[in-house]
């Protein structure tokens, strides 16, 4: 199949490449750029494990082409860090429990930095519903929902702080 | 001198992280950065992908298989039929239940989704391409889905390989779909007590068909080095060692030769206990193209065709006296097991520890029977979350419980209590021959009825109904109860096997000269934490802090041969290994420590993280100083070092229990539900990691809600399977699901080294009959008895509508 050139910016580094035009996003990524953070687990967009910011929104990587980031600026699990260790949502879920097996995590970390930009400081129903689009067969969702409420609090408190 | 500035013994004790602590868990560090090291993380050099040509039939000859295009096309290396395995004799494969199973199909297909053909190619895009090219022509055959049916005379033959065939792995076969007959208890003075009751609730009792649906599927990457001879299978193993076993058993490669390795699993649930074809195609195409193959399930096929869980029809009878004592039990499963016995039990036991299924309650007598079925549906019938069989056996007692209730027109509370077996009566030995280990039920039962404020809660239901009798509301209010018993830890060696390795686990542990430790096991982790809580449970044993622990599970060629994780059998079995192996330490370091000290063994003490001269506090060696010396003093008659290694052959079964109560109110008129309160209390004995315990309970309810309130595996009539994708397979999100109120009592397990029972299964064995017992309670004052799961709106929707509640 003709291969298509892809340029995209994947946490923060330009990367350019040859795919064929159907790939998926989710395989450039891990196949292709060595970013195994986001994981396939449905291939139909609904458990969200493949979950990439993309331009600033939520994507499911395993429903995009790879054609369709083209000239994409693209955030994985791996771009979420804080240097030399975790970032206020990670050591938010390690703090209260809310990952077990680590599958649907980097899917839902993801989607819960970028939540936390879209409501920085949510009630608990507007937690559930905001991340509503990641499935989580583990944890019971209790203590993810606890620990992105204890993240926003934190980063608010930060922020409270900065200005 | 000691330590420089001496702590008290609360701080050391703190500083351990050991049994009872919430310590944080050490593998989130690399899960929560993207960093786990999952299967299909896994990139060999030359690696191939291999993908399935699956039937689109239920039923169907396969009269040819035309692989010639898909060998055509670029980046096709080769496409593996049983004609290809024939020679090999692989084209079948021994089930754990003692059946065997196609590897590739051999003839004829027996269910949707059953594998044809083995692509294997440069990359997955390039074998899904090939998948579509290869070309099976098939007859289609009459389909049957019902296991009713398919015992009927008439209906069609499925196993032509057992035709004629008048015996299986479980005795006699009556039918030729029949598989097995199995049988507890003593079924003469059942039928003798339920002739002669008061009364008799009778009801049939169906736990539907449904899938462990971890968000990781089966996979696996196998690597032959045909330099050396070795084989090397990396995969989603809830067993590895068994899985070395296997392999050897079916390739002739001797065990030393291969090395199999549980990386990572996300999510396991009884789903990846099983070998599938994916791993004996993977294997083969590696030996025959000597370069790696990678084989990874896609969502669809992990529901069509690896491992369906429960799927039981089962008919009871209870029988009691007029004020409520139940004087007999007899239950009848019709089981359908699909195309193949694959049911991952322990062997002697088709029907796994159903016979538990007199659950929390002194019955004196029993009965129960068994029969396996063939059908034309996926094989499998896995412990999802459950120990085998176990959920199926707590649904069905705790909806016979609660019809009697209504048969019998009284309070299902007041009826569980009357009935359970008292504090005083274990160890307990049930009419179905179990001996429960240990159990306080009535207070567990009475601290959850008061939690939840019962009298009240009844109290405001019955208001509802007449408010909603006067036209006022149109929802009702259901009050879930369960109290439920667990049967884990399998098992004795003596009565309990997997392909006739004993149900044994292991530890092995090394100290460090400057006292940290590696501690390797038998298990693994698919999520349970237990790098985390089995270091917790040494550093309690041995004096050293769990965070200078490591625990390493999943390789073969390091760890002590161990069953695996499933069934709640890592605390209670491996967790005991851990302890015992700890003993064996802590008991070479004191004859280390007397040396040291210049006093006899006896007269030291252990206290928290060293060895004290008894009355003499300031004279001490901690275990660090007593690693270090165990590697450079010559100490007369102790050999260097300090390591052990424990296989634990647990002396009997542990009995977690637990009371739950669901409060959900429910609209006529929409068949929507609300759960507006869930209290669970578990009792699993001593809690190794609270915070581990309660995460694992809120995962377990919420797999026992999608169970419940709407996730099957629904097959039509010919066979296609309804439910393919996570469109149509209910798994609830974070909107859907309730918030849980935990709780505990402590009733440690008598014989298990630390007390400890398993708990990651009990939440979906209670939570199940909790949900479901809510639906029916919500409208057992309109008269409703029982109503098959999944209670998705649409159903509960139609018992609305069938009790004339629309109007």
């Amino acid at each position: 199949m003709a291969k298509m050139q892809l340029r995209l910016t994947v946490n923060g580094e330009a990367a350019e490449l040859l795919v064929e035009p159907r790939e998926l996003l989710v395989y450039v990524l891990r196949e292709r750029l060595g970013l195994t953070g986001p994981h396939v687990g449905c291939d139909t967009s609904h458990c969200g494990a493949c979950t990439v910011d993309m331009d600033g929104r939520s994507v499911k990587s395993c429903t995009v082409f790879a054609a369709q980031a083209d000239g994409a600026d693209v955030t994985t699990i791996e771009g979420l860090g804080a240097p030399g260790g975790l970032s206020v949502l990670q050591q938010a879920f390690r703090e209260h429990h809310g990952l077990q097996c680590g599958f649907c995590t980097p899917g839902m970390i993801t989607r819960a930095h970028r939540f936390l930009q879209e409501n920085p400081n949510p009630s608990e129903e507007e937690v559930r519903f905001g991340m509503a689009g990641n499935l989580c067969r583990c944890t019971g969702y209790q203590n993810i929902v606890k620990a992105i409420m204890a993240a926003a609090a934190e980063l608010n408190a930060v922020r409270e702080a900065a200005e | 001198m000691n330590e420089m500035a001496p702590i008290s013994r609360e701080e050391r004790v703190e500083k351990l992280k050991g049994l009872g602590c919430s310590r944080k868990r050490v593998e989130d560090v690399r899960f929560t950065q993207g960093k786990g090291n999952y299967v299909d993380d896994l990139k060999l050099p030359g690696m191939l992908h291999g993908d399935f040509v699956r039937s689109p039939y239920a039923h169907a000859r396969v009269k040819s298989v035309d692989k010639s295009a898909a060998l055509a096309l670029p980046g096709v290396v080769a496409v593996l039929t049983a004609e290809d395995l024939a020679p090999l004799n692989l084209h079948w494969m021994p089930t754990l239940a003692g059946d065997k199973q196609m590897v590739l199909a051999d003839g004829k297909v027996l269910f949707q989704g059953q594998e044809v053909a083995f692509v294997v190619a440069s990359d997955r895009y390039v074998a899904a391409d090939a998948v579509d090219l290869v070309v099976v022509d098939y007859e289609e055959l009459p389909v049957v889905t019902d296991p009713f049916k398919a015992l009927q005379p008439d209906a069609p033959v499925l196993r032509e390989d057992l035709q004629g065939r008048t015996s299986g792995a479980h005795g006699d076969r009556r039918h030729h779909n029949h598989i097995f007959l199995w049988e507890a208890g003593d079924k003469a003075a059942t039928d003798e007590v339920i002739a002669s009751a008061d009364v008799v609730a009778e009801e049939m009792v169906y736990y539907h068909r449904t899938h462990p649906c971890p968000l990781e599927t089966c996979g696996c990457v196998a690597s032959m080095d045909t330099v050396n001879g070795k084989l090397t299978v990396h995969g989603t193993f809830q067993a590895p060692h068994v899985v070395r076993t296997v392999a050897s058993l079916l390739s002739g490669i001797e065990e030393h030769k291969i090395r199999v390795i549980s990386p990572d699993i996300g999510g396991g649930f009884g789903n990846k206990v099983g070998v599938y074809p994916g791993y004996v195609c993977s294997i083969v195409a590696s030996i025959v193209t000597g370069r790696p193959v990678k084989w990874i399930e896609d969502r669809m096929e992990n529901l069509t065709a690896t491992a369906f869980a429960r799927d039981y029809w089962m008919k009871g009878k209870i029988a009691a006296t007029k004020d409520g004592r139940i004087t007999g039990l007899s239950c009848h499963v019709t089981a359908d097991h699909g195309a193949f016995d694959a049911c991952a039990d322990p062997s002697k036991f088709p029907a796994g520890f159903f016979h538990i299924c007199t659950g929390s309650y002194d019955i004196p007598v029993a009965h129960v029977g068994v029969d396996g079925v063939y059908t034309n549906k996926a094989p499998g019938g896995v412990a999802y979350r459950c120990s085998f069989r176990v959920t199926e056996a707590a649904y069905f007692i705790e909806r016979m419980i609660e019809v009697l209730a209504i048969e019998l027109g009284m309070d299902a509370a007041e009826l569980r209590a009357k009935n359970f077996i008292r504090k005083e009566q274990f160890p307990y030995h049930s009419a179905l021959g179990w001996e429960y280990d240990s159990g306080d039920y009535h207070t567990a039962w009475d601290k959850a009825l008061k939690a939840v404020g019962y009298a009240d809660l009844r109290k405001e239901q019955a208001e509802r109904v007449e408010a909603f009798r006067r036209g006022e509301t149109r929802k009702l209010i259901g009050i879930g109860l369960t109290h439920f018993t667990e049967i884990v830890g399998a098992g004795p060696v003596k009565n309990c096997d997997i392909l006739g390795m004993g149900m044994f686990d292991s530890c092995e542990i090394r100290i460090h000269p400057t006292g940290s430790a590696v501690a390797r096991l038998g298990t693994i982790s698919q999520g349970q934490g237990h790098a985390t809580t089995f270091a917790q449970i040494l550093a309690s044993e041995i004096g050293l802090p769990a965070d200078s622990i490591t625990v390493e599970e999943g390789d073969t060629d390091t760890a002590p041969y161990g069953l695996g994780t499933y069934g709640s059998r890592s605390t209670p079995v491996a967790g005991a290994a851990t302890a015992m192996a700890g003993r064996k330490i802590r008991a070479k370091a004191q004859m280390i420590a007397a040396y040291l000290l210049e006093v006899h063994d006896g007269d030291l003490e252990w206290d928290v993280d060293r060895f004290v001269v008894k009355g003499a506090p300031e004279r001490f060696k901690t275990m660090k100083e007593i690693a270090f010396a165990s590697y450079n003093q010559a100490i007369p008659g102790v050999e260097p070092g300090l390591e052990a290694v424990s296989y634990y052959d647990p002396p009997n079964m542990t009995y977690p229990f637990g009371a739950y109560v669901c409060v959900m109110e429910i609209d006529v008129d929409t068949g929507v539900h609300e759960i507006r309160q869930f209290y669970a209390l578990d009792d699993c004995g001593t809690r190794i990691n609270p915070m581990v315990i309660e995460g694992q309970v809120h995962g377990g309810l919420t797999e026992a809600l999608a169970i419940a309130m709407g996730q099957e595996i629904a097959y039509d009539e010919i066979g296609n399977v309804k439910t393919g994708t996570l469109m149509d397979f209910f798994l609830p999100t974070a909107w859907e699901t309730p918030h849980y109120t935990t709780d505990f009592t402590e009733t440690p397990s008598p014989h298990h080294p630390i007390g400890a029972k398993g708990v990651g299964e009990s939440p979906n064995v209670g939570g199940v009959p909790a949900f479901s017992n809510a639906v029916h309670d919500a409208f057992r004052p309109f008269g409703l008895r029982q109503s098959h799961m999944p209670h998705d709106h649409w159903r509960i929707w139609k018992i609305a509508r069938d009790l004339g509640l629309h109007g």
